[in-house]
């Protein structure tokens, strides 16, 4: 563990990604202890332009609501949908990519027709639909990014089940008698968490940027502030009033870029062989 | 084969080719040593071949990239000269480095497939060679690679020239790249472990073209290898390395027959000798028959693709006695490996019968296998995929008997007894595979086929990936087990020395056939199949062995 944190933070963009993350996460944790109020009321003159009235640091919008108070408040979204959905897309893609994997013949080809099916759809077009067939709550909304951005998981799963597998100690656990289940996920699977965990990070990442592109075309849950429904809320003031929609804007191009820095510094941490060189 | 020259007379004034002077290479910090070699002193004759030998990790193949300019990233030459042709060639720039490369230094690699391009034809890969040193017409170029192809010995030169490296063996992939390497006529020829990857028989052809090659063109050659059988075969001068640094050198016949170090004796020792036991014949009941098995690998045709189907076991009967050890020798592609795993079933036979104490392996159920499997265990080729990384050597050992209905307890304090057997300490247990060498790795190996308790152990080149010392040391612990808990083994291996060292039988396979079974010695001394000869000819070293036996 110590070993892996000495790698980790030899990487010094992951590091600095942690430090961004880590104050986005404790923001949106303690959203209801600095903004207790609701970021939807009214509390202000509209179009304050930041640092101009004290205690509304970043503003006001056109309704006159606090900015700083929605980003926070946005930021719990945000999180929540990144890091529920990635779990969901995780537990259809891995064990999916695994079976087709490990069994391959049949069961791989059924699999992959599957995933196929759904790579060939736009993945934003298939999530806007979704989430237009269903109400715009948060749950749904979670639920329409993990169904579009599982495939990749599958694929990524059953190619290194399908190298791990022909592996001598997969042969050794089958000689002990061991169940194939029980070679699955004891043996194999174990032997191909670092990839699965890189390409997570980054899908948190990618996740956070679908939610906000249906908030900011106004398919988000309307009882909830998040980053992308300030941004489309402001588009039609941009020339005016241009921070209302920067201010969300650089919120989620931080998010996203600690989340690629960590996932960088994890591919390096956990892939030592691969580390590029110079680092 | 030819026995040990004599040491040519050499002119005392000649100019070497190459004279090495003090060299050291760096290794990265928290490297196991702090220099991959230093203190590398030694010339390059002109027109003799050099061996380089050593265990891995010895730095030979390191002297040879350094050379090159061919040092892995943050591995640096840290002092030294090599001169060549009246210039430093450590201290050249890269661009002055690269007109040497392949001009008037050539080399050649251990892994033809990996050292080809596998998207170009043979004949372009060649004619490239003249193309980066701006030599000749593209016409001439492919002329000048059509003579290349003749002379190394290709068979049907036209049609090599248009093949993917795929479409040729690994014998003629070698040739391909020997050829490149004497595209430009070469002043040294750098051979890193040339022919490790090959068959014995394709070995002995390739290192009878070396040879020749080097006397056609008064080369020098500089020859890398582990093995001392190939060095007998091929060498005029050799230096021992160990740990970066050389122990000793001098002419062949020297340094073999009367070495000076400790280490080069130690290592000659090691090595598997030609005498060949003749055990007392084991009799009794049949652990193992196998009746008539066949397995053909057929991969499906698709468009334009041909079905192609390879017989990998032909018709296959024998059988193993209880306390028996039996060899199954044969190239690669012999069918040997197979059979080995048709009897455990991790491939499935096409047909025949594996009587296991007469219960027949190839009729049981998924689940009667499942119970069945303590019965026969495998100990695995590579001790570094064979265990799993993520997993301590306590749950490796134990993993197999608790599945069985073995109790915790018990299991792990049989691990711990079995560690003690294979003669490793018992804090072993609760660490990790990456924390043990190949040798002790192989130990762990046995270890766990043992705590099966099974009543066949099949060991599938269990040693082949070993330094001959270590190789040596996991032989004796193998040969004494089997003595101690009267085991039956299955010894599959490509190596006919060790086969004789371990087994009271011996089969021959060849292309899926049993070609010669009997008592090893009667193999060995008096082979009666024309295929058994020529793989016992085709052992390198052989004259010198037999000369001193």
């Amino acid at each position: 563990m110590m070993d892996f944190l000495k790698r980790f933070s030899r990487n010094r963009g992951a590091v600095i990604g942690a430090v961004i993350l880590i104050t986005v996460v404790l923001l949106a944790v303690l959203a209801p202890l600095l903004y207790p109020e609701s970021p939807w009321k009214m509390v202000q003159r509209p179009f304050l332009p930041p640092f101009s009235v004290e205690g509304f640091p970043l503003g006001t919008d056109t309704l006159g609501r606090d900015v700083a108070s929605g980003l926070v408040h946005g930021a719990r979204v945000s999180l929540i949908v990144g890091l529920v959905s990635t779990l969901v897309a995780l537990l259809i893609g891995v064990p999916l990519g695994a079976f087709a994997g490990f069994y391959g013949g049949l069961v791989d080809d059924g699999a992959m027709r599957f995933t196929e099916f759904f790579q060939t759809i736009p993945n934003f077009a298939l999530a806007i639909v979704l989430v237009a067939i269903m109400e715009p709550t948060l749950p749904t909304i979670t639920l329409a990014i993990a169904i579009v951005s599982w495939p990749p998981v599958a694929r990524l799963v059953r190619a290194e089940v399908l190298s791990l597998r022909k592996r001598e100690f997969v042969d050794a656990a089958r000689l002990a008698g061991l169940s194939n289940t029980r070679i699955l996920f004891g043996h194999i699977l174990p032997n191909a968490m670092s990839p699965i965990i890189v390409m997570a990070s980054l899908m948190v990442a990618t996740a956070i940027l679908l939610e906000s592109s249906l908030s900011f075309l106004g398919l988000g849950d309307p009882n909830i502030m998040s980053w992308g429904y300030m941004i489309g809320a402001a588009r039609t003031v941009i020339r005016s009033a241009w921070w209302l929609s920067f201010i969300p804007g650089v919120a989620i191009l931080l998010t996203v870029l600690a989340l690629n820095l960590i996932g960088e510094g994890l591919n390096d941490a956990l892939n030592p062989r691969l580390a590029r060189k110079g680092r | 084969m030819r026995s040990i020259r004599d040491w040519p007379e050499r002119d005392a004034e000649m100019e070497p080719v190459l004279k090495i002077c003090d060299l050291a290479i760096s290794l990265p910090p928290g490297a196991d040593r702090g220099f991959a070699v230093q203190n590398i002193d030694f010339d390059l004759s002109a027109g003799e071949i050099l061996c380089v030998v050593g265990e891995s990790g010895s730095g030979k193949s390191m002297t040879a990239n350094a050379l090159m300019g061919l040092l892995p990233d943050q591995v640096e030459v840290a002092r030294g000269t090599a001169h060549f042709e009246g210039r430093d060639m450590l201290a050249l720039p890269d661009h002055e480095r690269r007109k040497l490369r392949g001009d008037r230094i050539g080399m050649i690699f251990q892994e033809p497939m990996t050292a080809l391009n596998p998207l170009m034809r043979i004949g372009d890969q060649i004619a490239e060679v003249f193309e980066a040193h701006n030599r000749h017409t593209p016409s001439e170029r492919r002329d000048k690679a059509l003579a290349l192809i003749k002379e190394v010995g290709l068979p049907d030169p036209e049609k090599i020239i248009r093949a993917y490296p795929f479409q040729l063996s690994g014998g003629q992939r070698q040739r391909a790249m020997i050829a490149m390497a004497l595209a430009l006529d070469p002043a040294i020829l750098i051979a890193d472990e040339p022919t490790t990857a090959l068959d014995v028989t394709t070995q002995a052809q390739i290192l009878e073209l070396i040879k020749t090659i080097q006397h056609r063109h008064g080369m020098s050659v500089m020859f890398i290898t582990h093995d001392f059988g190939v060095v007998a075969e091929i060498a005029d001068r050799v230096i021992v390395m160990r740990y970066g640094e050389i122990v000793e050198q001098g002419p062949v016949a020297e340094v073999l027959k009367t070495p000076q170090h400790a280490y080069t004796k130690a290592l000659l020792e090691a090595i598997p000798s030609d005498h060949v036991p003749s055990p007392e014949p084991v009799s009794g009941p049949a652990v193992l028959e196998v009746r008539n098995l066949r397995k053909t690998f057929v991969t499906s045709g698709g468009l334009f693709r041909p079905k192609r189907s390879v017989t990998a076991i032909d018709d296959v009967s024998f059988s193993i006695a209880r306390g028996e050890v039996l060899g199954i020798v044969g190239e690669s592609g012999s069918g040997k490996s197979t059979v080995g795993r048709a009897i455990v079933r991790l491939v499935e036979a096409d047909s025949g019968e594996i009587l296991l104490d007469g219960q027949n392996m190839t009729a049981l159920s998924a689940d009667e296998l499942r119970r069945a499997r303590r019965r026969v265990q495998m100990i695995f080729q590579d001790p570094y995929a064979s265990l799993n990384p993520r997993k301590t050597i306590l749950h490796a050992l134990c993993e197999g008997p608790i599945v069985q209905g073995v109790s915790r307890d018990k299991a792990h304090a049989r691990a711990r007894e079995l560690l003690e057997i294979v003669e490793l300490d018992a804090g072993a247990a609760d660490r990790y595979p990456h924390e043990f060498s190949g040798g002790q790795r192989q130990r762990i190996g046995i270890a766990r086929a043992l705590a099966m308790d099974p009543d066949l152990i099949i060991a599938d080149e269990a040693v082949s990936a070993l330094d001959v010392s270590i190789q040596a040391q996991v032989l004796n612990l193998l040969r004494d087990l089997q003595k101690r808990l009267h085991l039956s083994l299955m010894f599959i291996t490509h190596d006919m020395r060790v086969a004789a060292q371990l087994c009271d039988r011996v089969a021959v396979m060849q292309r899926g056939k049993l070609v010669e079974i009997g008592p090893v010695a009667e193999v060995f001394l008096n082979p009666k199949a024309e295929y058994t000869r020529n793989l016992l000819a085709a052992v390198p070293g052989t004259d010198w062995n037999r000369g001193a036996a």
